[in-house]
C-alpha cells in the first residue's frame, strides 16, 4: 500500500510518509487540492511517526537551524529536516491533521524565506487575473473578506498567504492553510496587485500607508518562527524589498459585499 | 571630551523613501530615522567624532547652528544607544577595542 502523500504548495513539493491509515486519509482530505502525482521538483521527504509523549520544552513554537540541520517543534510535534539530504522526520503526539499542518506552515516559511518570499497572516484572492492580499491579525476581518468575495474572485486562503518572487514579480499562491473559513484555497496563483492592511469601520475606505508603516504592518504579520538574528535580518530585508515593489494600503471596511467593489 | 558613535551590528537597516528603517535583530524593535538622523547614522563609523559629523554633515547640509545641532545630535545618539541601535564611546572604537 502506498503510504505516501505528495503535495505541492507554491511550486515546492513535500512528500509525507506515514503508516497511519487514519492520519493519511485525514491529510488526503485536507490537502486534496494540493496533492499531485508528479512533483515539479525533487520533493522534500518527511517520515511521520507517533511520539509517546508531548514535548513541553517546545511550548513556544519555533524553528531553529544548528549546523545546517533545521529543527521545528511545538508541544505536539518535533521535526528535523536536512537541506543537504532533503529529508527529515516528524514525530507527532496525536493523529490530528492540524499538527502536521502546523509543521508544514513552519517548513514552508523557512523554505520560501531563502527565496525572498514569506508566509503572512493574510487572506488573499485572485480577481481579474490579479492577486489581492488582505493582512491582519486574528479578528481583523480576513475570513470576512474571504466570505464576502464575489463569484468572479477566487479565494486563495483566508488565513495564511504564500508570497514569493516569480518571473521577476511578487506572486500570491493558493494554500491549504485555512482559518474559520474551514477549507483550502484555490490552487492558483497570480501577480500581486496590492496588499491591504485590514481595519473594520462604518464605511469602505482605502488609504495609503507610509513605507515605514507598511513595513511595520508586514513584519507584524509575517509568519516567522526563528529568533536567529541573521534570519530576522533576512525577514526585515524581505519586508522592505516587498514594500518597495508592491503597493501596501489600509483598507477600512464595513462587513458587506460592497467592499469588493474597491478591489479590482 | 569627544563622543564617538558606531552603528551596532545587531541591526538591519534599509532606506525606504526619505527615511531609514532600522530593526534590532535582538528584539525585532523597529525604528525610523528622519533625514537628519539618517545622516548621523550613515556617518557613524566609530572613528569620526560626533562633533565632526554634526559640523560636516548636519550644519553644512541643513544650515543650522553648531551648538544646538550638537546638543540635539547627542540626545539622539544617546536615545539610539539605549535602544541598542548605536554604540557610544569616548574614544575611537578601534582604540576602545584595543586596536592601534
Amino acid at each position: 500500500m502506498n503510504s505516501d502523500l505528495l503535495l505541492e504548495i507554491g511550486g515546492i513539493p513535500v512528500r509525507l510518509r506515514t503508516d497511519d491509515g487514519g492520519l493519511r486519509q485525514a491529510l488526503r482530505e485536507r490537502y486534496e487540492k494540493y496533492l499531485t502525482a508528479t512533483a515539479s521538483a525533487e520533493p522534500i521527504d518527511m517520515r511521520l511517526s507517533r511520539a509517546v509523549e508531548r514535548f513541553p520544552e517546545w511550548e513556544t513554537p519555533r524553528a531553529s537551524c544548528t549546523k545546517g540541520l533545521w529543527q521545528f517543534g511545538r508541544t505536539d510535534f518535533r521535526a528535523e529536516w536536512s537541506p543537504d539530504t532533503g529529508s527529515g522526520w516528524i514525530r507527532h503526539v496525536t493523529a490530528a491533521p492540524h499538527t502536521i499542518d502546523a509543521f508544514l506552515r513552519m517548513l514552508y516559511s523557512v523554505l520560501i524565506a531563502g527565496q525572498g518570499g514569506f508566509l503572512v497572516h493574510a487572506a488573499s484572492a485572485i480577481r481579474n487575473g490579479k492577486a489581492f492580499v488582505f493582512m491582519g491579525v486574528s479578528g481583523a476581518g480576513k475570513t470576512t473578506m474571504t466570505r464576502l468575495a464575489p463569484p468572479d474572485a477566487a479565494p486563495l486562503t483566508d488565513e495564511v498567504s504564500y508570497i514569493r518572487i516569480h518571473e521577476g514579480r511578487y506572486w500570491a499562491f493558493g494554500t491549504p492553510f485555512f482559518g474559520d473559513w474551514g477549507k483550502a484555497g484555490a490552487n492558483l496563483s497570480a501577480p500581486i496587485e496590492a496588499v491591504y492592511q485590514l481595519a473594520q469601520g462604518p464605511a469602505n475606505v482605502i488609504e495609503p500607508l507610509a513605507p515605514k508603516d507598511a513595513v511595520r504592518a508586514l513584519l507584524r504579520n509575517i509568519m516567522f518562527f526563528s529568533k536567529d538574528p541573521e534570519l530576522v535580518r533576512v525577514a526585515f530585508e524581505t519586508a522592505c524589498r516587498f514594500v518597495g515593489a508592491v503597493p501596501v494600503r489600509r483598507l477600512t471596511f464595513a462587513p458587506t459585499p460592497e467592499v469588493w467593489e474597491l478591489i479590482r | 571630551m569627544s563622543l564617538y558613535v558606531a552603528r551596532s551590528s545587531a541591526v538591519a537597516a534599509r532606506p525606504l523613501g526619505d527615511e531609514m528603517i532600522i530593526m534590532s535583530t535582538r528584539d525585532s524593535m523597529l525604528f525610523t530615522l528622519n533625514e537628519v538622523a539618517r545622516e548621523i547614522w550613515q556617518a557613524a563609523d566609530g572613528r569620526t567624532p560626533l562633533s565632526d559629523i554634526v559640523e560636516k554633515k548636519i550644519c553644512a547640509k541643513f544650515d543650522t547652528e553648531a551648538a544646538p545641532a550638537y546638543a540635539d545630535a547627542e540626545t539622539l545618539c544617546r536615545d539610539l544607544a539605549s535602544a541598542g541601535i548605536l554604540l557610544l564611546s569616548d574614544q575611537p572604537f578601534e582604540l576602545a577595542r584595543g586596536g592601534t
